[in-house]
């Protein structure tokens, strides 16, 4: 059965469309109008990102856009299954509260500013990356969409033009075109060996030969430096770290989990025989040694930036404990599967609020010493309790959503025998407990600071709503994550 | 056939020595050279493998362009303090990671299935209705439409990077450092003769894509290796980054064929698709756009970031 | 052996050189040129592809060919970005980019 266009479908290509269109006006419309075109963009991308993960849920398949008419394997199609239409959704409600935030910060008042320009511009690329990987369908494809991210994402780590932040962002761009390099190379294999690069097709071609798993060891290896797994994860600190707050929550978040998102469709979509046996174990103990070193990195930072950077080293482990854990089909196991996701959204929502909470709290106190941070909590009540809920979802803590996935990847580990990665996860929870509760109780310490600069209200509220978005997720009744098992490609 | 075969095993020893050679070489300008030699040497591999299209790309941008990239950069970039080689440990350990790597490659090609699974066969079938002569710009035309577009709008990314290096002062100021004007030399001639000449030939390059090897990637890189030529020998001076006719041009391109695309719901099949009677004339109206973005966006990514505020 | 196969050990040979310069070379410009070499030994992998599936009267499958000229310009923004950050942040430091010393 060859892919045709699904009703809806042609909704993916709003998807794409909106951001480019927006991007490149925005360009051209110059620094004092780009702010406002890209809320404006955002703001309709949200309610698309609704509308196609209302149809995905309603249709109960997978939406598909086939490209021109020419239909896999010589055309292109889109395809936007349970899984994409969810991270869809994140990504348009993380970036709407980044720009929403970053607003006043880049406003180009006065003409147009380097900063201004090049922010909303690169955000709205992003963006447009981002749903490229979320709905790209063909192999080739995301190579270019990861590199579009890719290049719109390096230039804000160094937006503040220091000498530090440009070499994080050399590190970040070696790092990542290594990556991207390795995953071609395996495309180059895959299409010497199946004549295809379309997703749906290859699961149906992919055998367990030698180009086939060659270009699977290359491809994985290449996301994960991309997706900064231990001990691929070097580049990460520094980087999201040295980027303005609203560039560090959007990195954090979002940028990060794409390369993850295309680990999971070539390891449950193209080669499924790859999700049984050994390989999965060395997926999930890098998992595993990420959460243990990054968790005890994080608790030594002498900045809170820092802190909040080595906590994303830590918490991208748990998603890969998903591999041994979702690896069969099974009722039992779609639990780890929405465990897994589970997890990827609700540390995207808290991640953000802590990266744009700590840029709040760095610039109401002029720095972001861990050691000075006492009083904070006094100045910025709404940022420090934000802040402490979104580590209450990192934790795992009920009734949030981090709990309800740590929860679910608990039940598999236990259904399935693998009681060691239980233990991860419980380990995991205190350790990540450990760095929290260090950031509570310095910034709870003394009185109330002095304000180096004035923080609007409006710009703590957005940092809240994300927080609360994350911890509100594990109110949500278990049926209503049906949404990510649609168009699973089944083995 | 024996010549061919004589080219052919000449190129299988020398592309690796000169891999080789760019990259044991002690000094920069060496290396950068046996790359620029390298660049031209896979130029030919690609005639051999019958990519005439790919071979002139290669040649412009991956040997040409890029070469006058690096060249430049070398000549910018001041020499570090020699640092400590890595140790032999880490140097064998890497040797033996990238010959596994190597061997890993070698035995997946030597174990691809015969006979090769191809897209020839389709692309010859639907060609007729891209009303295109050439199967290699139906591919990046129609086919696979949307790989072009989105690469279209790297380009445009890459060129809000670089410009995002300015410092802050500098903002609104011409890229690129100050080319004095050349008096005399090579290159000076170079400048006056050559870029008449190729500008003609560029834009031929980019129509005759249509049926024949070429397209909008190479012509635009031909073009913007005309501007560079003239820019290098002070004869040209870059618009500044404010002006608007400078992002008009940069965004044309991927803009036209994203509304292109979003009419394709309305007088087409969908979203990419072209309309029946009128295809060849929109795929090359669209061409024409890319071909104009791309020379001003290789042009823009050679010349880099303002380093000056613009005179008012 | 044919010469598909001949020209695909090449561009194997020209990934791990590649490769080998990528990890191991301390300054940065000779680490962007290793990047390119490894970009060619990789597109010359497709291009192996493309002739390998010759025929219907092309003398190669025109989609890899597609997509290795769309690898080449992605390749040279990928460059151009990196050179441009070298050199701002040279700038930025006022003295040469040290090598960076690599992890033993």
């Amino acid at each position: 059965m060859m892919l045709g266009t699904t009703p809806g479908g042609g909704l993916l290509a709003f998807a794409l469309a909106l951001p480019v269109l927006a991007m490149l006006l925005a360009f051209v419309a110059g620094g004092r109008q780009a702010g406002r075109i890209a809320l404006v963009a955002l703001l309709a991308g949200l309610v698309l990102s609704l509308a196609i993960a209302t149809s995905v849920l309603r249709g109960g398949d997978a939406l598909v856009l086939i490209l021109g008419g020419w239909a896999p394997p010589l055309g292109v199609a889109l395809r936007a299954d349970g899984i994409s239409a969810v991270m869809l959704l994140t990504t348009s409600v993380v970036m709407v509260g980044t720009a929403l935030f970053a607003f006043t910060s880049y406003s180009g008042r006065g003409g147009e500013s380097r900063a201004s320009l090049v922010f909303w511009t690169l955000l709205l690329g992003l963006w447009g990356a981002m749903n490229a990987v979320l709905l790209g369908n063909d192999l080739f494809n995301l190579y270019v969409a990861l590199e579009l991210l890719t290049f719109a994402a390096m230039p804000l780590v160094c937006l503040d033009g220091r000498a530090e932040t440009l070499a994080a962002a050399l590190r970040y761009l070696f790092f990542a075109l290594l990556g991207s390099l390795l995953y071609l190379l395996g495309v180059a294999l895959l299409y010497g060996a199946y004549g295809t690069l379309d997703i749906v097709l290859l699961s149906r071609l992919a055998r367990a030969d030698a180009p086939t798993l060659v270009a699977a060891a290359l491809m994985t290896a290449g996301l994960l430096a991309k997706t900064a797994l231990f001990p691929l994860h070097l580049w990460l600190p520094g980087a999201h770290a040295g980027a303005p707050a609203a560039a560090s929550a959007v990195l954090s978040a979002l940028v990060v989990k794409a390369p993850f998102f295309l680990v999971l469709r070539l390891w449950f979509g193209v080669m499924p025989e790859l999700t049984t046996g050994p390989a999965p174990q060395i997926l999930a103990g890098l998992g595993a040694l990420a959460i243990l070193f990054g968790s005890a990195l994080a608790l030594r930072q002498a900045r809170l930036k820092l802190l909040v950077a080595y906590s994303t080293v830590a918490q991208i482990g748990y998603l890969f404990l998903m591999f041994p854990l979702a690896g069969a089909a099974g009722a039992t196991l779609a639990g780890a599967w929405t465990g897994g996701m589970l997890q990827a959204v609700s540390h995207a929502l808290a991640k953000a609020a802590m990266f744009l909470g700590a840029g709040l709290i760095a610039e109401a106190l002029g720095h972001d010493r861990m050691r000075d941070l006492g009083g904070a909590a006094r100045l910025l009540p709404m940022t420090v309790v934000a802040f402490g809920l979104g580590g209450l979802s990192l934790m795992g803590l009920p009734p949030s959503g981090g709990f309800v996935a740590k929860w679910l990847l608990l039940n598999a580990a236990i259904e399935t025998q693998q009681w060691w990665w239980g233990l991860v996860l419980l380990s995991g929870g205190l350790l990540t407990g450990g760095y929290v509760f260090r950031v509570l109780s310095a910034s709870m310490a003394g009185p109330a600071a002095a304000a180096v600069a004035v923080v609007s209200p409006g710009r703590q509220a957005v940092v809240l709503v994300l927080a609360i978005l994350s911890v509100v997720l594990g109110l949500l009744p278990l049926a209503s994550f049906g949404l990510v098992q649609v168009g699973r490609l089944a083995p | 056939m024996s010549g061919a075969w004589l080219l052919d095993g000449v190129l299988l020893l020398a592309v690796p020595a000169i891999a080789l050679a760019s990259l044991l070489s002690r000094r920069v300008l060496p290396a950068l050279a046996a790359f620029v030699a390298y660049g031209l040497l896979l130029a030919l591999v690609w005639m051999r493998l019958g990519a005439p299209d790919v071979a002139l790309t290669e040649a412009a941008v991956g040997g040409g362009v890029t070469g006058v990239l690096l060249i430049g950069a070398a000549a910018r970039l001041l020499m570090p303090a020699a640092a400590a080689p890595p140790g032999w440990p880490l140097r064998l350990l890497t040797a033996l990671l990238c010959l596994g790597v190597t061997a890993g490659l070698a035995v997946a090609v030597l174990a691809l299935p015969e006979p090769a699974p191809t897209l020839a066969p389709q692309a010859a079938e639907q060609l007729a209705a891209t009303q295109l002569g050439n199967p290699v710009a139906g591919v990046l035309l129609a086919f696979r439409a949307i790989d072009t577009l989105l690469e279209a709008v790297v380009l445009v990314i890459a060129v809000i990077g670089i410009w995002g290096m300015a410092p802050d002062g500098a903002w609104g100021g011409r890229p690129g450092p100050v080319q004095p004007r050349l008096a005399d030399g090579s290159v000076a001639l170079l400048a006056m003769l050559l870029p008449p000449v190729g500008i003609v030939f560029g834009i031929y390059l980019a129509w005759v894509g249509a049926d024949a090897p070429g397209g909008a990637f190479q012509g635009g890189s031909i073009l913007a290796a005309m501007w560079i030529l003239a820019w290098l020998a002070g004869l040209v001076r870059p618009p500044r980054i404010d002006s608007l006719a400078l992002r008009l041009l940069v965004v044309a391109g991927p803009a036209l064929f994203m509304l292109v695309g979003l009419a394709g719901f309305v007088v087409a099949d969908g979203f990419m698709a072209y309309p029946a009677a009128w295809t060849k004339p929109v795929i090359l109206l669209v061409e024409a756009a890319l071909t104009l973005s791309i020379a001003v966006a290789l042009c823009l990514l050679v010349a880099g970031w303002p380093m000056r505020r613009a005179r008012a | 052996m044919s010469i598909a196969s001949a020209y695909g050990l090449l561009g194997a040979v020209l990934v791990g050189l590649g490769l080998y310069g990528v990890v191991l070379q301390a300054e940065p410009l000779r680490r962007i040129l290793a990047f390119n070499l490894l970009g060619g030994g990789i597109f010359l992998l497709f291009g192996v592809m493309a002739r390998r599936g010759a025929g219907a009267g092309f003398s190669g499958d025109p989609v890899p060919q597609a997509i290795v000229i769309t690898g080449i310009v992605v390749a040279f923004a990928a460059t151009a970005l990196a050179v441009h950050l070298l050199l701002r942040l040279q700038a930025a430091r006022d003295e040469p980019v040290p090598p960076e010393e690599p992890r033993a």
